[in-house]
């Protein structure tokens, strides 16, 4: 049993728990991700680890709720408890320790992108982040990652920073400095345009893909996705991968494969709300 | 049975059937196909055993259990000593008595073979660990040692090692990466070949027995080998063949197919069958072509009955003859109505316009020379390619070695396939780390991974008399792991 010990609420369907996993928070390095199942009939859902506590023994895990599963995760409140995290699992990320990285993150992708910039920033390389959301309210982690470096956050409605979306910033910074390497964690067609605009400027970039996942250590291959015409499990072999190589028509279809069991999961647990969350 | 019988009585007793739920009925649920012995059918199948002097059958057993002992203890009826004498031998004799191909092992050496029908070993077997399960028979124990060993994996090779250790007196410390231990006894053997509260039994009788388990580790990540190498006074490694194959055709990648590991996973260990009130989705499908001719693909294809295909298809591209699943299962499997395509072999996945399963391209094959394995060669009939219609399909052609744990120990020396290598006693190339089960063998059988189990826990016992005569006074503890300790 993991007791989770802070809550926040980041943006409206975005929440930031703190969960008690000592051996994880001394270890995990970034870009690595745990597989949590909160009670005994839940699904196991891979989360990146968006930040660690080393000496208060706890991970920052950022939910983003889109099904019922998701949903009973976000719901839980201080002192309950989430009964299996396991990890860390997959590779950490490649970090550059000299020259300069593009961190950019699309919405709950920008806690993914967290630790990354703040491995680039302790390495010695310099940061500069591109952070995005529908709006205001859904930009998150912008003043984390200003320890890092600079900041542009982006909003579709204009109703906070840059109008327009990551991408748009990303080709100016692009066009202007030099950059070393690229990193983009966010939706799919995020990540897609990200690659096609870097693949114009020869630049190396890493993106951080989410497959649908069972068990996490290579068992099940559900997380295949095409690099390169090669298949690969996310799992073990990624979860960040080059992202000119990546699939992400795929990897979109793949993504989709159980939307209408989550659509009916979600109905169901709306008609049977009797189930609680173990308590600790 | 009061009176000895004489041999030539006992060649009169013909062997006792198993008593099985019947096919229609079975193919809708999830209940064990077998349902075991009664009393008198047992004593009467174990009077069948003529007790011989070379008793050929424990050659025929991979972990050596004293069957004419046992047999002979149940047929006097004396219930608890043939359960102790099987324990001593056996740690997981309610497993092995349900998933063990005993056709191909001690009962094929059983001298009444050639005389028509063996003693039905499995099926007694079954019957004693089931009655020592019920009367909470454990294993007799040695003084502890005060010897630490950790063992990597809670698969049939790590169980069965962790109760052989812990019965000679050491304090074993068992890691399991999922949720739940047992590995592919809870994630692959579906519920109706073997319960999983069989193997909760199981387990629940070695953590009586001293053993600790700890769940969500996963060592190459949460831990790494050297730490354990640090902490522990010997290392089992039996983290199994874990990475699914598949079969790299076209179409391979559309939603709908899985592999088999995943199905099973998915549908055993996570209950989707059970959907919704258990989380896990999986896709039923109302035509389900499992590629394969193993035990895997057996229970993949009767699973896929269960939750309701219409047709449950196995491809295999050989014939019936060469099937590689136990003779029990493909049996059992045709009783339930699963449609065998054989001499047929997958060319490419179809798929419609939303990139969903609608179909298999196969092409039709013929038998060759001999191979290498001495199996007939499958060769494909030109222009014989027709389409098998289907929503889902499995893909049950194998499983290689996870690299999760050795590719994070250089040391450790592999073979060209990424499986462990060890010397005769099943220790690897780094001292005092020995290995077993199919991440030293590939892909095998249950009871092979436990007979491996079963040696190494030996050697390991053998290991530390000799090179550790007292316990390491500061030997070093890993961090807690704290996984239950919060609550």
């Amino acid at each position: 049993m993991h007791t989770v010990l802070t809550r926040f609420q980041l943006s409206e369907n975005v929440t930031k728990l703190g969960v008690l996993a000592p051996r994880i928070a001394t270890i995990r390095q970034p870009g690595q991700f745990v597989i949590v199942r909160l009670r005994e009939d839940s699904e196991r859902i891979p989360l990146t680890i968006a930040d660690a506590d080393p000496l208060g023994g706890t991970i920052s895990l950022v939910i983003q709720s889109v099904g019922k599963s998701t949903n009973e995760l976000v719901a839980l409140q201080p002192g309950e408890c989430i009964r299996d995290v396991a990890g860390p699992l997959g590779h950490p990320t490649e970090l550059i320790s000299s020259g300069h990285a593009l961190c950019i993150g699309g919405g709950v992708g920008t806690a993914v992108v967290h630790p990354i910039a703040q491995g680039l920033h302790r390495r010695g390389a310099r940061v500069t982040s591109i952070i995005g959301g529908r709006t205001m309210s859904a930009v998150i982690y912008e003043w984390e990652l200003r320890r890092y470096g600079p900041v542009v956050p982006c909003t579709d409605d204009g109703s906070y920073g840059r109008k327009g979306f990551v991408t748009d910033a990303a080709r100016e910074i692009l066009a202007a400095e030099k950059i070393d390497i690229v990193y983009a964690v966010g939706p799919v067609p995020m990540m897609r345009s990200i690659a096609n605009l870097t693949r114009e400027f020869n630049i190396r970039t890493i993106v951080s893909l989410n497959p649908i996942m069972v068990d996490g250590t290579g068992m099940c291959g559900g997380c295949r996705v095409s690099i390169g015409h090669e298949n690969k499990f996310a799992c073990v072999d990624g979860p960040e991968f080059d992202g000119h190589k990546v699939d992400f028509d795929e990897l979109a279809d793949r993504l989709a494969s159980y939307r209408d069991f989550e659509k009916h999961a979600t109905h169901c647990a709306r008609e049977h709300c009797d189930r609680q969350p173990p308590k600790s | 049975m009061a009176d000895k019988l004489t041999t030539k009585q006992r060649l009169a007793i013909e062997r006792q059937q198993m008593p099985e739920q019947v096919a229609f009925a079975r193919a809708t649920n999830f209940t064990e196909v077998n349902l075991g012995f009664t009393e008198q059918l047992a004593l009467l199948e174990a009077e069948r055993c003529l007790q011989c002097k070379d008793p050929k059958c424990v050659r025929g057993c991979p972990v050596g259990v004293n069957i004419p002992q046992f047999l002979g203890l149940l047929a006097s009826g004396k219930i608890a000593e043939a359960a102790q004498s099987l324990l001593c031998d056996n740690a997981l004799p309610s497993v092995t008595g349900r998933v063990c191909p005993q056709e191909t092992q001690c009962e094929s050496e059983c001298v009444r073979t050639a005389k028509g029908t063996s003693v039905g070993i499995g099926h007694l077997e079954r019957y004693v660990a089931d009655w020592a399960q019920r009367h909470g028979e454990l294993p007799a124990k040695a003084p502890a040692t005060g010897k630490r060993v950790a063992i990597v994996g809670s698969g049939p090779a790590g169980l069965t090692a962790a109760g052989e250790l812990a019965r000679l007196g050491h304090e074993v410390t068992l890691y399991e990466a999922l949720h739940k231990p047992g590995g592919v006894l809870v994630y692959g053997i579906p519920e109706f070949r073997l319960p999983k509260q069989i193997v909760a039994q199981e387990v629940d009788r070695l953590v009586a027995a001293g053993v600790k388990i700890e769940c969500n580790v996963i060592i190459g990540r949460t831990y790494t080998l050297g730490e354990l190498q640090a902490a522990f006074d010997a290392v089992f490694i039996a983290n199994g063949a874990g990475l699914p194959v598949f079969m790299d055709i076209p179409g391979e990648n559309f939603k709908g197919v899985y592999s088999a590991n995943e199905y099973l996973t998915r549908i055993n260990l996570m209950a989707a069958y059970q959907f919704p009130k258990s989380d896990t989705p999986v896709l039923r499908g109302r035509r389900v072509a499992v590629v394969g001719g193993g035990n895997v693909a057996m229970d993949s294809v009767r699973t896929a009955k269960r939750i309701g295909a219409e047709h449950a298809m196995i491809v295999y591209r050989r014939t019936r003859e060469e099937l590689p699943a136990r003779a029990e299962e493909a049996h059992h499997a045709e009783e339930e109505g699963v449609e065998f395509h054989y001499l047929t072999a997958p060319l490419e996945v179809i798929g419609d316009a939303e990139r969903w399963v609608s179909g298999l391209r196969c092409v039709r094959m013929k038998l060759g020379a001999p191979d290498a394995s001495g199996r007939a060669r499958p060769e494909a009939i030109p222009g014989s390619e027709f389409v098998i219609a289907c929503d889902v399909v499995v893909v049950a052609i194998g499983t290689r070695a996870n690299p999760l744990l050795t590719a994070t120990c250089p040391d450790l020396k592999l073979n060209a396939r990424g499986n462990i290598l060890v010397d005769e006693i099943g220790m690897t190339s780094l001292p005092g780390v020995f290995a077993g089960g199919d991440i030293v063998r590939g892909a095998a059988t249950v009871i092979l991974a436990m007979g491996d189990g079963k040696r190494a826990a030996l050697a390991i016992n053998g290991y530390l008399q000799k090179h550790l005569p007292a316990p390491r006074p500061n030997a070093a503890q890993l961090d807690p792991q704290l996984s239950r300790s919060a609550s």
